[in-house]
Order: structure tokens, then C-alpha cells, then sequence
């Protein structure tokens, strides 16, 4: 299945009701987009398309300054986070020792900008501040698992081992 | 508030308080540079590219958001701002793909300009040349993103002017660009196709493709025209390069259009080189069209035109004019067919507006628009109803979204989701057909809550007291229960454009029958009377036509009952001026009308037809009985520009010249006759309308002597007293509202301001009918709000030759 079709599945689920209940006490009033969308998006964890266009219409606002606005703020998420959580340490200690090439690494290998998830919706890049294992730094974590000690050939290697 | 003055590059200047330093300069003939600036946008500031200095101001300024201020001194191309002007050019150019050769906006590309007057090659910065979309999924425009140099200008018009809301700018840093929600294709976003955002890009990052590979804006010629489709008439610029059309732009000083346009006037102009054109006369032998000479075919008409005459009378012949062609081809053709001895001229375009003509004559005396376009955007309020001048008449829609802007409270009352539902104060989503009792109930509530005009309604109306019975019945309660509205929204409306200072009605000139017909129309000019809202500047009560030049064939007398502007054949001494100038003897028996001789089941007596770009076939309610009819006439003549339903079931088929091949005056729907240049040679044996009558006449043996289309106006003014003043010369400079009495008036912006055409402003006690409610033809208020209508219908047949065919979200073209 292609990733566009997944999102696409994904956002069937969309239960407009929910985004009705979260927009109702904010019609007519456009100033109030920014707080809506954070709402939305605490509801969801990211912003479905669905869930845009209805707030768009329910709003009236056009659909493109709605998409404008959310592109802009790094706050809002456009697709759900990936199945896996990448969270770059940007400590002192992982800086130092070499995080930023590490990020950069996985940059390269995924495809994908820090902050964003890939079309599969497998991973999620993130950064973090010091996540106190400095001894072993640099240091990632996926999901709930440690990396340490980490050089940016070993990258490859750690993320083909998820599945 | 004293003026300001103050010194720019040496000059002295005195300016109003308010004015930015870039508006005073302009004023002195001094060009400042500018990209994100644009008059009608709020300023953003963005580009710095305007930057001048100040003297003991610290840093540069941007003139284009920096006001002036008492004792200024500025200089706008001193070392520093050059400086740094070319630090904004070289920071542009380091991403920016330098296709100068290909691109299709060099030699009127601000950037290339630009660098060229400062001296910028090539970027001192290195930069990575973006990799954004190019989408040319849609038929008329690429957008290629690479170019964008972000000055948000496209976004402004599409967002604030159009108000079709189709792109914005989209993420942020390097990959920051303008385009739809998603970053769709334009062509799935509620792009309307306007082109307005190309006509105001400063660089080539929107090309309509039409122009692709055509031609250098140096090498083309600029020919001013009207706009063939609606009424609003807005004034475009043809490009013209080896008699070819390949481009259009918006004239920007243009009163009624002000530099925008719809999807019609920016795209809809290349039916002209369709390849269906009919490029000789043609006539019908065995059932088959052959080519003929003129001779052959101007021979063939008038002896059968002679014969049909002589064996049934004068009568039996009967002519349609056009909406689409002429005043001057309008004129002559009336006059040809009374000059045969009979008042059988109509135009046959959409029943609808004759409702509404009916509903304006009764209650004011004359059925043209009381105000000008334009003045709606000055208004207090308006309440938009029974219309969607958002695909009907766009560049009205614009201006109402401009009153809305200003603060003008804006009620739309109508049963679907438009996009001016956006913009407005008060959203009526009334049942479709119960216009007339909104519009009654509204009345009521004016006249409950003691907010009308008493001392208007005592000086310049009748029938008050009538009407006040019949609205007294119409509280907001009950219209609330025929409408689906609640009470308080009818309160409100009312209140709304009752309490303005100034208030404007727009609506459409297809009123449907469902809605009312003309009883709707004169509901609405009931609500004007009883405010004061007529006669004064933006007020009154707009409902546009169709066609474009619907109000001018009208004014040419291509009417049953009168000649040129409504003066009356039952008037001898209006029979007496007209046959006196013509040398013929006008007959004094009223013609039939277009209506009654299709009438079903009627023998109308007409045996010979001559059709000047009608379609009634294909625009009539009842096609198959029309068609009938026309194939049970001895003879029937067609002009047209395509062979239509109704051409070929002709005898004799007479090619037409297309606007932009002929040299003519057209009448918007504010009454403003407007001069069309000829562009382009008609192709093949293509001869003017015009051209074509005046030689017909000649070999029916009458005498006209008529060099062009000058001297064909020059004779209808000198017999209309409300077109005496204008002449080519003076719409060379621009067009003029009738009545226009004499040369030196200025035209009448609005109508009616010290009395109405009928004396006094006449109020109708109308009432609602559910049965017509229930009646539903599947036309909503305004038929144009739901697809393909006889008022489109001429409109329809060059459309589908145009490219803008492929605009699918709009019912009108
Ligand atoms: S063509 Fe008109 S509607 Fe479409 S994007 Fe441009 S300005 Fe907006
Ligand atoms: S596309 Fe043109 S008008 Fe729009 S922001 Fe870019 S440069 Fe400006
Ligand atoms: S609004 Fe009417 S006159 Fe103006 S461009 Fe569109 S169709 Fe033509
Ligand atoms: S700095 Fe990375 S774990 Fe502490
Ligand atoms: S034109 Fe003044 S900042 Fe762009």
C-alpha cells in the first residue's frame, strides 16, 4: 500500500464531530484560528486533512490560508507521527560528541527534515535536550530504546534492525 | 488637517497627511522601484527594493509603507539606496533560475528591469536554485514557483479582491512559496480562473500558456476592447501580433474594471480564431450549405425577402437583433427591417430580463441601472439577493467584497453557500423561490421599527399606502415560516440596510419566474423607495444582464414598440422624425415581439425570418417547437459568427465579423457606451455586420450613405436625445453613461436624482406566491446561479470554442 493511500485511510477515520465540538465556540471569530488548530491537532496529534477542510468551511476561511498558516508555525503537524519516535539528543554532552552529524546522517538516510516523519509513517526524527546518559554520548532513542556511543556509519545499520 | 510638505530629490511638494513617501514621489513623475507594492493591497513591505533615504533618519526607509512627514528630505537614488537596492536584487538572484531567454516575461519583468537599470549580472551570493513545484495541470496558466520572488501581490488579489481565496503563501525558509491548500494542483483548489494574479505578477512565475512561444511584448500591438461576455462591459487590451490575438490584459484606468477581470475576459477571447468560423456566405441547396459570392447570396436574400412580401404583406417578415453585436450593427438593423415597412424587430435573449425590464419600468419608469458599477464599493450596506454575481457578473462580486472591506455591512440572502457568504455580516440561507416574501418582510420591519425615509417617501413616491397593507402582513414571523429564516435574522437584515446612510441592492437581471419574476424586481425597488436608497450616489437597485450589449441592442430600438431609447412608436411625432431622417414612411402598426410570434399553437403570420446572431433554437424554452417553426418558414436568413442550431436550419447563412475584427460601440449595463477598435482582419469573405446591412439596404434600393460605423452613430445620436452628446470623438477618451444630452455633459453617473423617469417613484403592493415557489424549473433566484440558461445561451456558443470550456466549476461559461 502506498503511503499516500494510508494517510488517505487514515484520515477516514477522521471523526468530524469531534472537530464540530472543537470549532462551535470559535465561529465567526477568525482571530481564533491558531488556538482552533491547536486544539485540533492536541485531538488528533497532528492535523488531519479532513479536519482542516472542515474547519476551512465551518470557518470560512479559504483552505489555503488555513494551510498557510499551519505550514508556518513548526508547532503543527501535517501527517501523524511515525510508528517509531526518533529523539535526537541535542544535550551538551551528545553536541559535543558529535550529534549533529548523527542527525544529519539520519537525515540523509530517511529523507526527511528534523521534525518530520516519513511517507511511510515509519519514523518520526525529533530532537530532545539532554536525556541524562551523557556517558554514552551520542545518544538517540527510539521509542523507548536507547542508542549510545553512536558514529553516523552505524545509523544504516540501527534503523534497518526496525521493522 | 494641514498638507505636508516636503522635498524629494530636490523638488519641492505638498501632500496630504497619510500619503507614503512612494505615493508623493509618483506624484512628481519620480520612479522608485518597487515589487510587493500594489495600490489596492494593504502595504507588506516586504521587498525593500522601494528603500530611499531620509535625511537624518538612520536607516533607509521603504517608501512604499513610510509616510511622509513635515520638512522631509528625501532622496531616492542617492549612492546608500542604490547600494542597497542592489543587495535586495543580488540576494533575488542568487536562487533565482536566470531563464531570461526563454522566459516569457522579459521585456516586462520587474527583476530583469530592475537589474538591468542598477547594474546586477549576476548574484555576489551563492545560492541554491529552488526546487519547487511547476504546475501546469490547468488550462490556462502555468505556475512554475522556482520564479516567485514572494512579493504576496497574487496572494492579496486572489485573497482580498477576487476573494477566491486559491493560494496563499504555504510553509516557511527556502521552501516558502504561494500556492492552493496541500499544495494542490490550482486546478483542484477554488482557483476561479480570473488571472488576476498574472497580470500583477512582477516576474515570470505565472504565464498564461496561451501566450507560449507567441510573441515579445515589443513585438505585439495593444488594441483597447470591450469584453464580449457580460454586460459589466470591462475594458481589456487585445495583443495583437500577426493578426493574431495572444494575450489580454485588464486596462488598468478603466472606470468599470479598474484592471481586473474575470475568466472570460482574461481567457475567453480565442473562439475568435476557432477553426468553426464561417468564412463565406452559404446558401442551402438540396438540404446542403454551398459557398457563394456575396452577390449571389445578398441577391438571393433580397429577392425572397420581395417575394414573402408581396404575397403575404409587409408584416410576415419579422427581424431579431442581437445582444452580442453592435449598437451601431443594432441600429442599422432595426432600421433595415422598418425601413422593409413593419415593427416586427425584437431580441429574443432570455425571457427572464423581461421581467425584470418590466418590474424597473413600473415602479421607475425606465429599466436601465440607476447607479454605476463602481459606486457599490462606496456603500453603506448591501444586500445581495436572488443572485451570484460571483459567476454572473464577477467584477460586481469584486466590488461588493470592496464595500464589505470598507465596512459596509453586507447581507447576502440567498439559499446557497457563496463565497461572499465570507465576507458578509448577515448570511439569509433563505428557501429557494421565497425571495419576494424576504424581501417583503423586510419592508415590514422598516416600516414597523420607523426606519424608512418618511420625507423620500412624501416628495418622490405613490402608492404607499397599498403597499404598506400588503407588507403589514409579512411580519418577520411569518416570513420567518415561509423562508426557513429565524426572526431576528429578518430584524437584523432589514435593520442592516434600512439604518445605512447609503444602501445598494444588487440582484440579476435574470430573474426567474420562481422567484417572482417582476413582481420580485419590483419588490426590491419597493425596499429602495421606502429607504431613500435611489436617485442618490451609491444606492439603488443593480440587476446586470446577461449578454454584453443586451442594454445597447435595447437602446438601438431593436424593440417591437419603440425606436432608438424607448421613445415610443405610438408617438406620431416620433413616427414623424424617424421617417422624415430615413426617407421612408415608418409603419404605425406595432410589431410583435419575439415572444409572441413563437408563441405555440398561435400562427404568428411571419413567413420570412432574418436573424443578426440570435440563437433561439438552442436559447429558446421549447427547442424542438422553435426549431419546427423555423423550418415551416418560406425563408430564413442567419448572420453569425458560427454555424448555431438556428444557422442551419437557414436558407441563406451570412458570416459575421467577431468583436475583435470591427470598429463599434457597445452599452454596458451602466448605460456607458464604450468604443471597440478593430484588432484583427475578419478571415476569409468576413465583412462587419454593419457593412453587411448597408450593403443589403443598397440592393433593396434604399439610400444610405454610411463610410463606417462613425457616421452610423453620428445619425443614431442626432435621433436619440439621450446619446445626442457622445460621439466617437469623445469616446476615443473614454466611455459615457447616457442620457447624455449634449456635448459638453459629462454623462449621467446615476439616474433619478431630482425625479424618475415616470415622475414619481410608483410603490407595488406585490405578494408572494407559494405556487410559484412550488412551480421549481430547477433555476434557483438568479438562473445563472444554475447552469447553462437562455441568458448565457449566446455567451454559451463562443464559449464552448474557448479554451475556457475547460473551467468546469463555473455553471456560466
Ligand atoms: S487565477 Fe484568480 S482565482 Fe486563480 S489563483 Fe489567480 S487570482 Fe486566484
Ligand atoms: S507568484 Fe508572482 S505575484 Fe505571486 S508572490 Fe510570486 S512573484 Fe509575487
Ligand atoms: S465581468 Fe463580464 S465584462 Fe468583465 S471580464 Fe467578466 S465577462 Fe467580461
Ligand atoms: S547530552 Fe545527550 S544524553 Fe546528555
Ligand atoms: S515595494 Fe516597498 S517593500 Fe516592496
Amino acid at each position: 500500500m502506498s503511503s499516500e493511500a494510508e494517510v488517505a485511510d487514515i484520515n477516514q477515520d477522521i471523526d468530524l464531530s469531534q472537530v464540530d465540538s472543537i470549532v462551535e465556540p470559535y465561529l465567526g471569530k477568525k482571530e481564533m484560528l491558531i488556538p482552533v488548530m491547536q486544539k485540533v491537532q492536541e485531538h488528533f496529534g497532528y492535523l488531519p486533512r479532513p479536519a482542516m477542510e472542515h474547519v476551512a468551511r465551518r470557518m470560512r476561511i479559504p483552505l489555503s490560508r488555513l494551510y498557510g498558516v499551519t505550514t508556518f508555525y513548526a508547532q503543527f503537524k501535517m501527517k501523524p507521527r511515525g510508528r517509531y519516535i526518533i529523539r535526537v539528543c541535542k544535550g551538551t554532552a551528545c553536541h559535543i560528541s558529535g550529534s549533529p552529524k548523527i542527525a544529519e546522517r539520519i537525515e540523509e538516510i530517511l529523507g526527511i527534515p528534523g521534525g518530520e516523519t516519513t511517507d511511510d509513517l515509519k519514523f518520526t526524527l525529533e530532537e530532545v535536550a539532554c536525556i541524562g546518559a551523557c556517558a554514552l554520548a551520542p545518544v538517540i532513542m527510539i521509542n523507548d530504546n536507547p542508542h549510545g556511543r553512536l558514529t553516523p556509519d552505524k545509523m544504516k545499520e540501527i534503523l534497518d534492525s526496525y521493522e | 488637517m494641514s498638507a505636508i510638505n516636503l522635498t524629494i530629490d530636490g523638488r519641492e511638494i505638498e501632500v496630504a497627511p497619510g500619503t507614503t513617501i512612494l505615493q508623493a514621489a509618483r506624484q512628481l513623475g519620480i520612479d522608485i522601484p518597487t515589487f510587493c507594492y500594489d495600490p489596492e493591497l494593504a502595504p507588506n513591505g516586504a521587498c525593500r527594493i522601494c528603500v530611499v533615504e531620509v535625511e537624518k533618519a538612520r536607516a533607509l526607509v521603504a517608501s512604499c509603507v513610510a509616510p511622509v512627514g513635515p520638512g522631509m528630505v528625501v532622496h531616492t537614488e542617492s549612492d546608500r539606496v542604490v547600494s542597497a537596492r542592489k543587495s535586495v536584487l543580488s540576494l533575488l538572484l542568487a536562487n533565482h533560475p536566470l531563464d531570461c531567454i526563454t522566459c516569457e516575461k522579459t521585456g516586462e519583468c520587474k527583476l530583469q528591469d530592475y537589474c538591468y537599470r542598477y547594474d546586477v549580472a549576476s548574484s555576489e551570493y551563492v545560492g541554491a536554485i529552488k526546487d519547487l513545484s511547476y504546475d501546469d495541470t490547468n488550462a490556462f496558466f502555468v505556475r512554475d514557483m522556482n520564479k516567485c520572488i514572494l512579493c504576496g501581490i497574487c496572494v492579496g488579489k486572489c485573497q482580498d479582491v477576487v476573494g477566491a481565496g486559491a493560494i496563499d503563501f504555504v510553509k516557511r525558509g527556502f521552501v516558502t512559496n504561494v500556492g492552493p491548500g496541500f499544495e494542490d494542483p490550482i486546478e483542484d483548489s477554488s482557483c476561479v480562473f480570473c488571472g488576476m494574479c498574472i497580470d500583477n505578477c512582477p516576474v515570470g512565475a505565472l504565464i498564461p500558456k496561451y501566450v507560449t512561444g507567441k510573441g515579445r511584448p515589443w513585438q505585439t500591438e495593444s488594441v483597447p476592447a470591450v469584453c464580449p461576455y457580460c454586460s459589466l462591459g470591462c475594458n481589456i487590451n487585445l495583443h495583437i501580433k500577426d493578426n493574431e490575438v495572444i494575450g489580454v490584459s485588464p486596462v488598468e484606468e478603466s472606470p468599470v474594471n479598474r484592471g481586473h477581470l474575470c475568466v472570460q475576459g482574461k481567457f475567453g477571447w480565442d473562439f475568435v480564431h476557432s477553426g468553426d468560423r464561417i468564412t463565406a456566405p452559404l446558401v442551402k441547396s438540396d438540404g446542403v450549405f454551398v459557398e457563394v459570392s456575396w452577390e449571389e447570396a445578398l441577391d438571393y436574400i433580397v429577392d425572397s425577402i420581395k417575394d414573402v412580401q408581396s404575397r403575404f404583406g409587409p408584416d410576415a417578415l419579422m427581424g431579431l437583433g442581437s445582444p452580442k453585436a453592435s449598437n451601431e450593427d443594432n441600429y442599422l438593423f432595426q432600421k433595415l427591417i422598418r425601413s422593409l415597412g413593419t415593427n416586427n424587430v425584437d431580441s429574443y435573449t432570455c425571457h427572464c430580463h423581461a421581467s425584470s425590464v418590466d418590474g424597473m419600468v413600473e415602479a421607475f419608469g425606465n429599466a436601465a441601472a440607476t447607479n454605476s458599477i463602481a459606486e457599490v464599493a462606496e456603500t453603506g450596506a448591501v444586500l445581495v439577493i436572488g443572485a451570484n454575481p460571483e459567476e454572473s457578473h464577477p467584477i460586481l462580486d469584486y466590488r461588493v467584497r470592496e464595500a464589505a472591506q470598507k465596512g459596509a455591512e453586507l447581507v447576502v440572502a440567498v439559499p446557497d453557500m457563496v463565497k461572499l457568504v465570507d465576507v458578509s455580516d448577515h448570511y439569509l440561507p433563505l428557501k429557494q423561490g421565497t425571495e419576494l416574501a424576504l424581501v417583503n418582510g423586510l419592508a415590514n420591519v422598516i416600516i414597523a421599527e420607523d426606519l424608512l425615509d418618511k420625507a423620500f417617501v412624501e416628495k418622490r413616491t405613490e402608492g404607499f399606502d397599498q403597499f404598506k397593507k400588503t407588507v403589514d402582513k409579512y411580519t418577520p414571523e411569518h416570513v420567518a415560516e415561509i423562508t426557513g429564516l429565524t426572526a431576528e435574522e429578518i430584524r437584523a437584515a432589514a435593520r442592516a440596510y434600512a439604518s445605512a446612510e447609503k444602501a445598494a441592492i444588487v440582484s440579476d437581471a435574470a430573474v426567474n419566474k420562481q422567484t417572482g419574476g417582476a413582481d420580485f424586481v419590483k419588490a426590491l425597488a419597493n425596499l429602495a423607495l421606502l429607504t431613500g436608497n435611489v436617485g442618490r450616489e451609491s444606492t439603488g437597485v443593480y440587476l446586470p444582464y446577461g449578454e454584453n450589449n443586451l442594454q445597447g441592442s435595447a437602446d438601438m430600438g431593436v424593440h417591437p414598440n419603440n425606436v432608438t431609447c424607448y421613445q415610443h412608436l405610438k408617438d406620431e411625432k416620433v413616427r414623424e422624425k424617424f421617417s422624415r431622417a430615413w426617407g421612408v414612411r415608418i409603419s404605425e402598426n406595432y410589431g410583435l415581439s419575439a415572444a409572441e410570434a413563437f408563441e405555440a399553437g398561435k400562427n404568428s403570420g411571419i413567413k420570412a425570418m432574418y436573424i443578426m446572431g440570435e440563437n433561439p433554437v438552442a436559447c429558446g424554452g421549447d427547442k424542438a417547437q422553435i426549431a419546427d417553426y423555423m423550418k415551416n418558414l418560406d425563408f430564413l436568413v442567419v448572420q453569425d459568427i458560427f454555424m448555431t442550431e438556428t444557422a442551419s436550419l437557414a436558407d441563406v447563412v451570412l458570416p459575421a465579423a467577431a468583436f475583435a475584427e470591427k470598429l463599434g460601440t457597445y452599452t454596458n449595463s451602466e448605460r456607458r457606451v464604450q468604443l471597440n477598435q478593430p484588432a484583427l482582419e475578419p478571415p476569409g469573405e468576413v465583412f462587419p455586420d454593419w457593412a453587411v446591412l448597408v450593403e443589403l439596404a443598397e440592393w433593396f434600393g434604399f439610400e444610405w450613405d454610411f463610410a463606417g460605423p462613425e457616421e452610423v452613430f453620428a445619425e443614431l445620436a442626432s435621433l436619440t436625445p439621450d446619446y445626442a452628446g457622445i460621439s466617437y470623438q469623445r469616446l476615443s477618451e473614454g466611455g459615457l453613461q447616457w442620457p447624455c444630452p449634449a456635448d459638453d455633459h459629462p454623462g449621467t453617473k446615476f439616474l433619478y436624482q431630482d425625479s424618475f423617469s415616470r415622475g414619481l417613484g410608483l410603490f407595488s403592493a406585490v405578494e408572494y406566491d407559494p405556487e410559484a415557489e412550488a412551480e421549481s424549473d430547477g433555476h434557483s433566484a438568479a438562473c445563472c446561479t444554475s447552469g447553462g440558461h437562455s441568458c448565457r445561451c449566446l455567451s454559451e456558443t463562443i464559449t464552448r470554442r474557448s479554451v475556457i470550456s475547460a473551467f468546469k466549476n463555473s455553471c456560466c461559461v
